[in-house]
């Protein structure tokens, strides 16, 4: 196994050379860093071009520059040295710098918009495949070609005028008349009553009852006004939770285990009870401090279904404290939602909120609410059009993979030994369609860091893939060196990943030592 | 992964070979002594999202090379993409569902007065030939390296699998921008520059081919590990056959099926690929047009002449998704374990034979 790794670790490192050798050339040999200067006609250009070639080593020829680049890059490798230089870029700022700033910006874009994906693609993947050849998979599979065959591009400008533009209009004037009420629910009625299977009656019953619900709910929006000012109270809260309970006994125990109902719906209660208790401190709240309340919410949970207990006792505490987790993420985006008349408000915002560029409005200033919610409306539009674009292979893969178990001889075993079908569903099917797409999930997040170089062109996010476009434009070498390092670096860890936990997963897969 | 072995590979064929079908899989057609090919071709045309995708493809195909002329050939429709002609209706699109009419302008015109559906039809023209040529020459070196380095394995596999794992993680954006100043620089007066600056979109396609052979090369490689390990590899060596026989002769034509598939992947792949690059300025440059490029410059325009912006975008749409669904009737039709498998047939046949066949190597672990 070390050997295994080892030896990885050493061929990637070659590699790494060799491509970073070539790309190093290749950017170097794409154009000229002085052209700029020798158009203009200005007194002191011999003086600006022995400036930037000074800066930028021109003088020495690229293959050396390189070795030069490369002595400096190996001293990142040096722990706690803290000498780490990847050279300058064309203005003169140390690459590591521009680099740091820009790889938080691409962060905050593309681990949201991921982890959306995989949750939604995996569990549309997953119903698909329980309803295969359904009305709804035939759906969801010619959804999946489509949006595998969108441009982002496309998407992204879409986006930007129907998602942005369109609905800062609506806010103006939150109505919503009747006949779209009426449309919307439909909408979402047909769409549960083709998703949920099974007979006519009840596919009509539930596509009924949550037409009925959905509509209802717009129009007392519509009559409140409930856009300009929303909050959730703690009545919706306990409403939701006690759904949010069933659902997830439902899933993870099955509502005959009584006891991890109870413990869920106690978790719920607690929670309405807290929701009161806690909103002083969240007056004052910071990043770590809602960190650290999620955890205690998850250990809450933990104790409630420790001391509800029953025949099953880990049951009852993964089913409440996923259901504390869940409604302390409620009393969360209540308090956000509390937030939002200030942040509209604001006179940086001007009734605008849902921005079309940047990753924050620039000057802004308030409390941890309104900054959040700054950079969730800057992030809502490219984290949609992220999404739209990777879910569909997240969709296709897990679909094959569940098929594929669903079809395996110790399901059949699972089933004729009379367990439920939620048990062979959850327990047998769904842990075991999770092994290969664990693989693909790592490759995914070894290849994001490089992998929105259109997104954040078309929303101006200073992120990576502008580093490396600027770089490029400007036939700047160590910038465009910098980014390279960085994805081609994670891109061959997380593959080392990928394969190690396959043969970690599935026993049956073992590395070559 | 692991290769299955030769246990798994008999116990697949004798399970194959079993007269009886298991519960609600439709009965065999291979039973009746078709060849590989009547069998991909018949699953093929009963796959009715292939054959929707196959109709729309063809359509595109023939509009796009027939109405505005290719390579000096002229084409049936009045205007062609550089044609600056007066504004009619404000550069409105005049084509109408009802009554249905064409008008002057189907699509509408820019701001300057170009015809749209013209420019649109040159644009899919590009991204039609950029598709083709990265598929043939991805496919082709592919081919050749997946070949060469699962066959023969040794020093070969080494050097061309590092040289994958290379080309693998360069950007592709940064050698389509090195190539893109390149083509650029026309005083330079090297047969590339002049090359490029003639025919832009060809360079751009064989170039874009130059890089996106690796996965295939990949896919290749495996399924030649795989092949060569097999009893008719080892009589066809026995009984004298060169290497090159074996390779192009007795293994190719069992790994055909992965290959057409993922060639049509990669094709699909390169369309947006092509688009996308244009829309960042290193693809097809004006005054030439492509899909991408239409929609980059038309971007800011949205607000005033949104049809700008519609009609190139629902073209690389339609394009893209007609090949993925062929893409995907065609791995449905070469995969043999995939049977059309009909869950109430299987309920009846369940119901009424109680001892329905037992399970065979259909839906058995195969690992590749």
């Amino acid at each position: 196994m070390v050997t295994y790794i080892v030896r990885r670790l050493m061929t990637a490192a070659l590699i790494l050379l060799g491509a970073s050798f070539l790309v190093y050339l290749l950017t170097a040999a794409s154009g000229d860093p002085l052209e700029e200067y020798r158009a203009i006609s200005a007194a002191n250009k011999q003086q600006l071009m022995d400036a930037r070639t000074e800066l930028l080593q021109l003088d020495v020829p690229p293959p050396l520059r390189y070795f030069k680049w490369l002595g400096g890059a190996a001293q990142c490798l040096v722990p706690f040295a803290n000498s780490c230089d990847l050279g300058k870029n064309i203005v003169g700022q140390p690459v590591t710098d521009a680099l740091g700033h820009a790889l938080i910006q691409t962060l905050t874009l593309v681990t949201g918009a991921t982890v959306l994906a995989i949750l939604v693609g995996i569990t549309l993947g997953i119903i698909t495949a329980l309803r295969q050849y359904s009305a709804l998979d035939y759906g969801v599979t010619f959804m999946a070609f489509l949006f595998f065959s969108l441009p982002i591009f496309w998407v992204a400008v879409l986006l930007k005028e129907f998602g942005a533009i369109g609905f800062n209009n609506f806010l103006r004037n939150p109505e919503i008349p009747m006949p779209t009420a009426i449309g919307i629910g439909i909408a979402f009625g047909a769409l549960i009553a083709v998703a949920i299977g099974g007979e006519l009656k009840r596919r009509v019953l539930s596509g009924g009852v949550v037409f009925l619900f959905v509509t209802a709910i717009l129009i007392y929006f519509s009559a409140t006004e409930w856009f300009k000012a929303p909050g959730l109270g703690p009545v919706l809260i306990a409403i939701a939770g006690v759904g949010i309970a069933f659902a997830v006994t439902l899933l993870t125990a099955g509502l005959k285990n009584r006891k991890a109902l109870q413990s869920a719906l106690i978790a719920v209660g607690v929670g309405v009870v807290l929701y009161f208790l806690v909103q002083p401190l969240l007056d004052q709240a910071t990043f770590v401090m809602i960190v650290l309340l999620a955890i205690a919410a998850v250990l809450v949970g933990l104790g409630i279904g420790y001391l509800v207990g029953g025949y099953d006792r880990g049951q009852s505490m993964r089913a409440a404290a996923i259901t504390s987790f869940l409604v302390g993420f409620m009393i969360l985006l209540d308090r956000f939602m509390q937030a939002w008349p200030t942040y509209f408000n604001n006179s940086r915002v001007r009734g605008r909120p849902i921005a079309t560029i940047g990753a924050t409005t620039p000057n802004i200033e308030g409390d941890f609410w309104v900054l959040g919610l700054d950079s969730f409306t800057h992030l809502i539009l490219p984290t949609m059009a992220l999404i739209l674009i990777s879910l569909a292979s997240y969709t296709r893969f897990t679909r094959a993979s569940m098929l594929e178990i669903m079809n395996m001889d110790y399901i059949r075993t699972a089933r004729a030994k009379g367990l439920s079908e939620r048990t062979v569903v959850m327990r047998h099917a769904f842990r075991n369609a999770l092994i290969p797409i664990a693989t693909i999930v790592a490759f995914d997040i070894g290849g994001l860091i490089g992998g929105a170089v259109i997104t954040e062109s078309v929303f101006s996010v200073r992120g990576m893939g502008f580093l490396f476009l600027d770089g490029i434009s400007h036939v700047d070498p160590n910038p465009v060196m910098g980014v390279f390092l960085c994805v081609a670096i994670t891109a061959m860890v997380f593959n080392l990943i990928a394969d190690l936990a396959y043969s970690a997963l599935d026993p049956r897969v073992r590395v070559k030592a | 992964m692991s290769q299955p072995s030769q246990q798994d590979e008999i116990m697949a064929e004798e399970a194959a070979l079993q007269p009886t079908p298991a519960a609600g899989i439709e009965p065999v057609l291979e039973a009746k002594g078709l060849s590989q090919g009547q069998i991909v071709r018949k699953r093929f045309l009963g796959h009715s999202g292939a054959i929707i995708g196959l109709v729309v493809f063809a359509l595109i195909f023939i509009v796009a090379f027939t109405s505005v002329g290719y390579w000096g050939i002229p084409g049936w429709w009045k205007y062609n993409h550089e044609q600056v002609s007066p504004l009619v209706n404000d550069g409105a699109p005049t084509s109408s569902l009802w009554p249905l009419a064409w008008g002057e302008h189907p699509f509408g015109q820019d701001r300057i007065g170009r015809d749209l559906f013209a420019m649109t039809m040159r644009g899919a023209q590009q991204s039609i030939t950029v598709m083709f040529v990265i598929g043939i020459i991805a496919g082709l070196i592919g081919v050749v390296v997946g070949a060469v380095s699962g066959y023969f394995r040794g020093w070969a596999e080494a050097i061309l699998m590092r040289l994958t794992d290379v080309i693998i993680i360069v950007p592709a954006l940064l050698l389509a921008a090195v190539m893109a100043q390149m083509a650029g620089r026309r005083d330079s007066g090297s047969w590339f520059s002049a090359f490029a600056s003639t025919n832009g979109v060809l360079a751009l396609g064989i170039f874009l081919g130059l890089i996106s052979w690796v996965s295939l090369a990949r896919l290749m490689r495996g399924e030649f590990l795989t092949l060569r390990e097999r009893e008719f590899v080892d009589a066809a060596r026995i009984s004298g056959a060169s290497n090159a026989r074996i390779i192009f002769k007795h293994i190719l034509p069992n790994a055909v099926g992965v290959l057409i598939v993922n060639v049509t992947l990669t094709m699909s792949a390169a369309i947006l690929t092509e688009t996308a690059l244009s829309f960042l300025g290193v693809g097809v440059k004006a005054p030439d047009t492509s899909l991408g490029l239409l929609i980059s410059q038309n971007q800011q325009a949205f607000a005033t002449r949104p049809w700008l912006f519609w009609f190139p975008g629902l073209f690389i749409v339609l394009i893209c998704l007609s090949i993925n669904f062929i893409g995907d009737g065609l791995r449905d039709a070469f995969d043999p374990r995939q049977k059309k498998f009909n869950a109430k047939k299987a309920q009846e046949t369940g119901s009424r034979v109680p001892a329905a066949a037992p399970v065979t190597a259909f839906d058995g672990p195969k690992d590749h």
